[in-house]
């Protein structure tokens, strides 16, 4: 039970072996036992999740399922809820009530699922590590002295630990895909585009993405059907995308006839040795099961990483404007006027790191500076994309590893902002490039998860979901357990 | 480079104690100083990014839509008086 997929439990409910209840039931028991050691939950109210639980199993007496009819979904503090606080992990938003849900959860709520409550991220999403939560570090169950990941890592240690079958987070530079990879589960970042940014706090808007954190390839097709598509309450949310038959594209085939690209700056010194071979090892699987391996260069990588961060903090400054202690959010005792207030709400709100993106991106933007940092940005922006758009004459899909390195320490990197950015350098470029990535799990070094990482073509997610699928059914990494949470351990 | 980081932290609208300035200070050098390599690449002539796909900002139809919920929408609000967001006294 504990790490049943999303797939298995919906053929329990469906034949009526189980109960929207009983997994309830299950799911909030194992959080109570391991959420102390884990803090991957930041808010959950049982009695409001059971109730939803029942109105599943009452819905399926008298209607036909729904597409996630009675499956429990944990989704990170950034989507906004009606029930319940949604905090972003800061201290700002202690508190607050959203007065809408985020179009993905309407769609959740639409499709039947039991949403179980809101797990823990770096604050404003702002990290590598979810070290920067205002409510505490979050751990790997791999190795609880080691991070989960981040931005989205209180929802990649929930699936990874066996606590729920499936959550969702979002990412900006790599927050799904980095601590799926550390974690050891399947996280999807879709398109940009393809899933509604409304109701999800907004970071940096022009990358921005939700996808869904699961124990298969599958699972993350389930629920990306689900939360994909257009909504008029985000403009960005493009119209006319070209649709995926998103289950049908999770059919494993063999690889006869893929070409996959390998890109050789994804290949390089200072990567771990382990993270290196395993990937190594899944390209060479690749190859056996029919596939063509084609060396390719994307020559702006090494750019992506300072690109981003003139871009992603310059959005960032402007979005995190909106908490002037006004409308809501945090407001500072007895302000003297109106700049005092200003001034003391946002520095006794904000934590270290988000204030240290927004003078960056304020500074990024300031007069005399802008068209050295955010012109040049996003000029290399558009380098860093063409990169891509040439590959994809050559290959249909792109493999890399996810994350350079495995899980790092909590407290290694904290106090060295730049390093800790540069844990992101494998899963940027594709934000950057609006691109769709997946990450799925292919080894382990030390006793910690490998990520696999696959890239496509915008809106080709098809491509993304069958590479991942062929290699899923030849391996069993997915499958792997941690044996501190009941699970059989990294060995086969 | 040296970042006069009390003059942007204004205009962030972020009070920093001397401390907290001193620590950002270098920080700050040290991230900018990271991403001055951009410096290098050539992009004479290289048309910025204004959206991931190139796609232009849709418009909808000129109908209205949204129902008015002001009550609910202003709940969060830390002060509010007759449906007006209260704020310290902005003229002398």
């Amino acid at each position: 039970m504990p790490f049943s997929t999303l797939s298995d439990m919906k053929s329990r409910l469906d034949t009526g072996e189980i109960s929207a209840r009983e997994i309830t039931q299950n799911v909030l028991e194992r959080i109570d036992t391991h959420n102390g050691t884990l803090n991957a939950f930041v808010h959950i109210d049982p009695a409001q999740v059971l109730a939803q639980a029942d109105a599943s199993d009452a819905f399926r007496t008298k209607h036909d399922a729904r597409p996630l009819e009675g499956l429990p979904i944990a989704v990170k503090d950034i989507f906004c809820t009606q029930d319940g606080p949604t905090t972003c992990c800061s201290n700002i938003l202690k508190g607050f009530h959203a007065p809408y849900d985020a179009h993905v959860i309407t769609q959740l709520k639409k499709a039947g699922a039991v949403l179980l409550g809101k797990t823990n991220m770096d604050e404003f999403a702002m990290g590598s590590s979810t070290e920067t939560s205002a409510y505490g570090p979050c751990r790997n169950p791999w190795n609880t002295d080691c991070i989960p990941g981040g931005s989205s890592g209180g929802s990649a240690s929930a699936v990874a630990a066996g606590l729920v079958p499936a959550a969702l987070g979002t990412d900006t530079g790599g927050s799904i895909r980095q601590p799926a990879a550390v974690c050891g589960i399947t996280g999807l970042k879709p398109t940009y585009g393809r899933v509604s940014r409304r109701g999800i706090i907004a970071f940096a808007s022009s990358l921005d993405q939700a996808g869904p954190m699961t124990r298969t390839v599958r699972d993350t097709a389930m629920i990306t059907a689900v939360i994909s598509g257009h909504d008029s309450g985000d403009a960005t949310s493009v119209a006319d995308a070209p649709v995926v038959d998103w289950l049908g594209a999770c059919n494993p085939a063999d690889m006869k006839g893929m070409k996959i690209g390998k890109p050789r700056e994804y290949f390089v010194d200072g990567m771990d040795a382990d993270v290196r071979e395993a990937v190594e090892t899944a390209l060479k699987q690749c190859e056996n099961m029919g596939a063509e391996i084609v060396d390719i260069s994307l020559p702006h990588t090494e750019y992506a990483v300072a690109t981003y961060y003139v871009i992603a903090p310059s959005e960032a400054s402007a979005n995190l404007a909106r908490y002037d202690g006004v409308r809501f959010g945090h407001r500072c005792k007895n302000p003297e006027d109106l700049l005092d207030m200003y001034t003391r709400s946002r520095d006794e709100g904000f934590g270290a790191e988000v204030k240290r993106r927004i003078l960056t991106g304020a500074f990024a933007l300031s007069s005399g500076y802008y068209d050295a940092y955010y012109k040049k940005a996003q000029q290399v922006r558009t380098l860093i994309r063409q990169d891509f758009l040439d590959a994809f004459k050559q290959v249909d899909v792109i493999a890399t590893p996810t994350s350079p390195v495995p899980a790092f320490r909590i407290g290694e990197k904290t106090d060295d902002p730049l390093t800790m950015y540069l844990s992101d350098i494998f899963t940027i470029a594709l934000n950057l490039a609006g691109l769709p990535g997946l990450s799925q799990p292919c080894g382990f070094a030390g006793g910690l998860p490998v990520g696999l990482q696959w890239i496509a073509p915008a809106w080709r997610e098809d491509i993304l979901l069958s590479a991942a699928s062929a290699y899923e059914a030849a391996t069993d990494w997915h499958a792997r357990t941690p044996a501190d949470f009941d699970g059989q351990g990294d060995a086969a | 480079m040296d970042i006069d980081v009390q003059k942007v932290a204004m205009l962030a609208r972020i009070r920093l104690t001397d401390a907290e300035a001193n620590e950002l200070g270098p920080q700050l050098s040290n991230i900018l100083g990271y991403v001055d390599q951009l410096q290098e690449v050539d992009t004479e002539g290289v048309v910025e990014t204004a959206h991931p796909h190139d796609a232009a900002m849709p418009l909808r139809a000129d109908v209205v839509t949204n129902t008015n919920r002001r009550e609910a929408l202003q709940k969060p609000a830390p002060k509010i008086e007759s449906g007006l967001y209260v704020v310290p006294k902005v003229i002398e």
